[in-house]
């Protein structure tokens, strides 16, 4: 999207010094395309997880980061427990709603670009527990990347889920997280 | 040796280390796969070799954040503290006959000086982010890498006794018939222990503890300035490993068919793989276990060491 170039910053002449560049050859992007590519190709490969495991589904996750299923393949072994220090955060079990603002203190806490996997019926949409005390689902507080359904998910659905960030991670652009729809997104939440 | 030469040594050395460092990364995460009977990371590149190169991509455009309750000064300063103590440290090590930086006649004071500077960057770093877990690892680090430079330096000394020198050079030397492992297995015993404590390593990873603290002093570190402590750890090994093949394998001595650097390196990254097999398969010990265990059990036995050594190399001497 070609947009109108403003030497003079304090408004006084609006001229514009700049032609628009034709279609496809100008806009957000262009010079840093290849960088975009491999800046994800890098994330991708090394995607540190914090796990938040509240209940049964955490279990599903210590069976994939074990010797049978290793995570570690893709690049995520080191599970870190600072959340300035990951990229993903993986909720796994049943919020409760006094839960709730724990994780978006713990999801406000992560340093960009942060990354969220829902992982379990219940952290997707509540599951089983339709009752006062649980939160229906973690996407009513924060925004979540990618839902991982099952009660709990094996282990080889919580590696398909984490390839699927992996794509997500590898096709996103630098500049998404200073753009307006990602902060649309975050001010729904509430977030900034 | 002339200006320009020193200063291809100097930037020789400087490409290596820090090349070695970041492939520590993948040897580490490789080996601990290997003795956990897991494959480790193998998607990234040929055998999961760009996962280095990913790491490092990945922090340096990780969001660098200081926390506004920080101090900011310091925050930003006690990363650099742990790497560049641990890149000076290096100066001194004689890679091969010809290869060091600066040939101090001190070396071996030189190093215990800088580990010691060393223990700053986690204290400041702990200090600085004002969040309890860190301070909490902050001060555990401050004790423990204290109690264990004592220790460090004592089980020296016997070395210094036997070379009658504090040049690394000359330390070198003076195992041309024998190492100084076969004469000072106490020594190099005490000196390793102290060594994966100073470089706080696990099972002596007690100022990051994960399971009680968090990540520790570097619990507010994001970005890359945590990726100079992640740096600086790796560093850190490779220097100790340095030090001991140094100060106890005969350094770049061995058999002519090899050159002696090679020597050096095969060496030293024999002992780097001891201190990821100790990292695999040792559990943490408590705090004060960690403390007793240095002032009442290393302390006696290295003191003991120093004594028996000097009475022994008297008693030569003389006769």
């Amino acid at each position: 999207m070609p947009r109108p170039v403003r030497y003079n910053l304090s408004g006084e002449n609006n001229m514009k010094l700049v032609k628009e560049g034709p279609e496809g050859l100008e806009g957000e992007g262009y010079f840093a395309t290849s960088l975009d590519k491999v800046v994800g190709l890098a994330r991708k490969n090394s995607i540190w997880p914090l796990p938040f495991a509240t209940s049964c589904c955490g279990i599903e996750f210590m069976a994939t980061m074990g010797a049978h299923y290793d995570l570690a393949r893709f690049g995520s072994e080191r599970v870190g427990f600072s959340p300035r220090q990951c990229d993903l955060l993986m909720v796994m079990g049943t919020i409760a709603k006094k839960m709730g603002p724990v994780v978006k203190q713990v999801y406000l806490q992560m340093a960009e670009p942060r990354w969220v996997l829902a992982m379990g019926a219940c952290a997707c949409s509540g599951g089983i527990f339709d009752s006062y005390s649980v939160l229906q689902g973690i996407d009513q507080i924060i925004p979540v990347d990618v839902y991982i359904p099952g009660c709990p998910p094996r282990p080889e659905a919580v590696i398909d889920g984490i390839m699927k960030i992996q794509d997500l991670v590898g096709n996103e652009s630098l500049r998404r997280r200073n753009g307006e729809r990602y902060k649309e997104l975050m001010a729904s939440y509430g977030i900034q | 040796m002339s200006t320009a030469q020193h200063i291809w040594t100097v930037i020789g050395v400087l490409f290596v280390l820090l090349n070695i460092a970041a492939g520590l990364i993948w040897v580490e995460r490789r080996l601990l796969a290997l003795w956990q009977d897991r494959l480790g990371p193998n998607r990234a590149g040929p055998l999961g070799l760009l996962i280095v190169l990913a790491d490092t991509l990945k922090l340096f455009f990780k969001e660098d954040w200081i926390p506004p309750f920080a101090s900011k000064a310091i925050f930003v300063v006690a990363p650099a503290i742990v790497a560049g103590t641990v890149l000076i440290s290096f100066v001194i090590i004689p890679f091969a006959p010809n290869i060091v930086v600066a040939d101090l006649n001190i070396g071996l004071l030189f190093f215990l000086a800088m580990s010691s500077i060393g223990v700053y960057s986690i204290v400041l770093g702990g200090w600085a982010s004002n969040n309890k877990y860190s301070l909490l690892g902050a001060l555990r680090g401050a004790s423990q890498m204290i109690a264990y430079e004592v220790f460090m330096g004592l089980s020296l000394m016997g070395v210094v006794m036997l070379s009658g020198s504090f040049n690394l050079g000359a330390i070198v030397e003076a195992q041309r018939d024998l190492w100084f492992v076969v004469t000072q297995p106490v020594g190099f015993l005490v000196f390793f222990i102290a060594g994966v404590a100073e470089t706080h390593r696990l099972p002596f990873d007690i100022p990051e503890a994960e399971s009680e603290l968090i990540a520790g002093f570097h619990a507010e570190y994001s970005g890359m300035k945590f990726g100079m402590f992640f740096i600086g750890e790796y560093l850190g090994i490779t220097l100790i490993s340095a030090m001991t093949v140094t100060l106890f394998f005969g350094g770049w001595l061995g058999p002519s068919f090899l050159p002696p650097l090679v020597w050096f390196i095969l060496k030293t990254f024999f002992f780097i793989g001891v201190f990821i097999l100790l990292r695999a398969s040792l559990p943490r010990p408590r705090y004060d276990q960690l403390i007793e265990y240095g002032w009442k059990v290393l302390l006696p036995l290295v003191l003991a060491n120093l004594m028996i050594t000097g009475a022994v190399a008297l008693y030569l001497k003389d006769s």
